[in-house]
């Protein structure tokens, strides 16, 4: 039956080209292989993103009125409405996880080297726009804790300096933040960050089809000249441990929104007393905590402003790393770019610890 | 050989088990979601229409009755008569035509009389009689419509 309707389709469409693809892809087989199924698993939870959003798209209401009101029919009144959004909201959570180890495992086995920058480009700023998609996903459900995390988070973003105030009441749609942010917050979520995000995992995947799998350096310097890799096929052999790792991934996600139910909390409202503990998610603790310990004036500069200067540097440092490394691009070790990797992640590890537990 | 190939064979076939019953406990909750929970609203039983005094003889208003819309009208004899103001062809709301006296229907040109009953058009059926009662009295005087 399958291959009728292959043979039906090869007769009309030549598919000689995808079977010859299918037929040839390899990957190398080595120590450090187990990094490739980061890529695959962050993928993985984007299409759960994007079926479980859709769903809930057809009861959820985005106005300061009404979204509290149907995230709670939702998961209260709709079948199994409570596991389509818990699924969605702890997907969120561990993808930007493994994006973030996908990420840190990419920069340490140093594949960014040529010829792959423009995988790499294309990966750092999917980082970012998933970040966006956390920051702006946060209020559509209109409760306490995250109206008053995105008061602070627009807030951090006025620090900029010059185009600050700007920002903010361009992100906030006004001066403060309201029905009007959540509407914004809830057309960036839903229709800009997904189409900029699908061109993105379009581009980045048609890289990674085309060059294939990068070959960390350190293996790649102890191949003798002439010297190959042994290849696994992907049809089937890798594709079914890819989908195995996404079969760890679904039972994760369903004990998870199983057992641990994310929270609702109370129904946003601006003229409340700010509760306790206001933080924003955990993936923006680390910087949140920073800012905090900045002191108000350094130099005669306002601290903030430096604090939100210095981690844009640190942005765009991320973005340029593959023609910042030469040694790399060499093809030679690059142990000071070894170090930044290790340093960011114990930065990001122990300010995100202290960040948790910080009054 | 063929012990071989009746391995294959079955671990395919217990692969494609595996998958359908994937596809199968994910597709059954999404099927459960897309049906819309039935609403917890009480059927309305009655609704106050309008004040008397505001509809004169030969003429109608349609109101809220619960969450759809019902029509009460003062037929030339001064009587006052309500019905369900959902067409029962396509669910149109109908209005009252002063100039025959009649319910009409602006989608398809159906037309009840003040029984509600169907006079042209496509409606398959009359249209649902309510009850009215008029409570006070004086200019204060309320319309209330309710279920017959």
């Amino acid at each position: 039956m399958l291959q009728k309707t292959i043979d039906w389709l090869d007769e009309r469409v030549d598919l000689s080209e995808i079977r010859h693809f299918v037929a040839e892809k390899g990957v190398p087989v080595h120590t450090q292989k187990v990094w490739y199924y980061l890529g695959g698993m962050t993928l993985f939870l984007f299409g759960v993103q994007v079926a479980t959003g859709i769903l809930l798209l057809l009861y959820y209401r985005p106005s300061a009125a009404e979204a509290y009101e149907s995230v709670q029919f939702i998961v209260t009144k709709v079948e199994f409405g409570w596991l389509i959004r818990n699924i969605h909201s702890w997907s969120a959570n561990l993808l930007v996880a493994l994006a973030f180890a996908h990420f840190f495992s990419v920069f340490f086995l140093k594949s960014y080297r040529k010829p792959r920058e423009l995988t790499w480009l294309s990966g750092i700023l999917l980082l970012f726009l998933m970040l966006g998609f956390g920051f702006s996903g946060y209020l559509l459900p209109w409760n306490e804790l995250s109206f008053f995390a995105t008061k602070v988070g627009t807030g951090s973003a006025g620090a900029m300096p010059i185009m600050g105030h700007f920002l903010l009441r361009l992100l906030r749609g006004g001066d403060d933040v309201t029905g009007a942010t959540l509407s914004r917050f809830y057309g960036l979520h839903v229709a800009i960050l997904p189409a900029m995000a699908t061109a993105l995992v379009a581009g980045h995947l048609l890289l990674v089809q085309r060059q294939g799998m990068s070959v960390p350096l350190s293996i790649e310097k102890k191949l003798k000249p002439g010297e190959k890799l042994p290849q696994m096929p992907f049809f089937p052999n890798y594709i079914m441990r890819d989908v195995l790792a996404w079969y760890v991934l679904i039972a994760v996600l369903a004990a998870l929104a199983a057992f641990y139910p994310w929270e609702l909390g109370n129904k946003a409202d601006p003229f409340a007393v700010v509760p306790p503990g206001i933080r924003p998610e955990w993936y923006f603790l680390a910087v949140f905590y920073t800012l905090k310990l900045i002191p108000s004036h350094i130099l005669g500069f306002e601290g903030e402003k430096i604090g939100v200067i210095a981690f844009g540097i640190v942005a765009l440092f991320l973005v340029v790393v593959p023609f910042l490394d030469r040694k790399s691009l060499r093809g030679e070790r690059s142990p000071v770019f070894t170090v930044l990797a290790v340093l960011g992640l114990v930065y990001l590890v122990t300010f995100t610890i202290i960040g948790h537990y910080a009054k | 050989m063929t012990a071989d190939f009746d391995r294959r064979a079955f671990l395919d076939g217990l692969l494609a088990v595996g998958f359908v019953s994937t596809a199968a406990a994910m597709a059954y909750p999404v099927a459960r979601y897309l049906v819309p929970p039935v609403s917890g609203e009480p059927e309305t039983a009655s609704a106050v229409a309008a004040k008397a005094s505001e509809l004169k003889p030969n003429s109608g208003k349609v109101f809220k009755f619960g969450n759809r819309p019902g029509i009460v009208v003062r037929t030339p004899e001064g009587e006052l008569v309500a019905f369900s103001a959902v067409c029962t062809h396509l669910d149109c709301t109908v209005q009252f035509k002063a100039d025959t006296s009649q319910l009409w229907c602006a989608c398809h040109n159906g037309t009840y009389d003040l029984g509600g009953n169907v006079v042209s058009g496509p409606p398959p059926r009359g249209l649902e009689k309510f009850a009215v009662n008029v409570r006070g009295e004086g200019a204060d005087a309320e319309i209330v419509v309710s279920r017959a």
